[in-house]
């Protein structure tokens, strides 16, 4: 698993990945600080992770108004919370652990 | 009804999709999108949206049914009549202010947490089990409360979360005078 990372330096911003420069990824983190963001750095590994405002989040939830997501089920098709719009929804988190 | 696990892979929520065999969307979150959308921190966690896409009830904690009432005092049925009401109209939900009143909205600090999880998670995913480890361990002592973190993270670290690892956390967290689960007060 080493080899497909090395020399490459990766940036997940909106849950995407994406191989960038060094360069561009030093500058991408940066931004994302200078932006208030929170940013996550494995220098070693050569991967950031650029998150959520803890003030876009409570914007959102303040609102009101449900955040919308996109989500898989075990067969891999693809569900949003908007497709309900119109039903009442229990929405539950959960887990095996 | 939609469901989410938030779990490391398909196959750890494989079983009790299976067995459930739901009608609903049952779905499964990897990455924990949902718990950074909606400051998630344990489950489970259950949230009423109403037919506009408004959030009606936030973050409570609810049981589907009594299997672990005697370990975490939370009967299911106080729950399942109070939902029911509402569905069928015979009973309205909380007001916008009262729902404000009741949310828990997220810090800095939590929001550095779901960082360092979200590239512990893909660390994790691609190989990288000791790199992970150091950025899963950062986050949760940036969010000691954020249980999706510190307990979810348990099978991606190779440690069983059922286990001894996790009765002792439980238990420091309980003997430092805080609660493992927050329902709603009303």
């Amino acid at each position: 698993m080493r080899s497909p990372l090395q020399n490459m330096f990766t940036i997940i911003d909106d849950g995407g990945a994406s191989q960038v420069d060094e360069r561009t990824w030093t500058e991408l983190a940066k931004r994302a600080e200078v932006a208030g963001r929170p940013v996550a750095i494995d220098a070693a590994e050569r991967v950031a992770y650029l998150g959520v405002t803890a003030a876009d989040r409570a914007t959102a939830l303040s609102s009101l108004e449900a955040p919308d997501f996109t989500l898989p089920d075990l067969e891999g098709r693809q569900h949003s919370l908007s497709q309900h719009r119109g039903r009442k929804v229990l929405l539950v988190a959960y887990a095996s652990w | 009804m939609i469901t989410v696990a938030l779990d490391r892979s398909d196959d750890d929520a494989r079983p009790w999709i299976e067995a459930a065999k739901p009608t609903h969307p049952s779905l499964i979150d990897t990455r924990h999108v949902l718990a950074d959308f909606y400051n998630i921190v344990n489950v489970p966690t259950i949230l009423w949206i109403d037919e506009g896409g408004r959030l009606v009830r936030p973050n409570d904690v609810a049981f589907g049914t009594d299997t672990f009432k005697h370990i975490t005092g939370i009967a299911a049925a106080r729950h399942h009549a109070a939902l029911r009401a509402w569905v069928r109209g015979e009973a309205a939900a909380l007001p916008e202010a009262r729902v404000r009143a009741l949310q828990s909205l997220p810090t800095e600090a939590d929001q550095q947490a779901r960082a360092e999880f979200g590239l512990g998670e893909w660390l994790s995913a691609h190989g990288r089990g000791e790199a992970a480890a150091r950025h899963f361990a950062r986050a949760g002592e940036l969010a000691p409360h954020d249980f999706t973190i510190r307990r979810g993270t348990m099978p991606m670290r190779g440690v069983d979360p059922m286990g001894p690892e996790f009765r002792t956390m439980l238990g420091e967290w309980v003997k430092a005078g805080n609660p493992y689960y927050r329902p709603l007060p009303e």
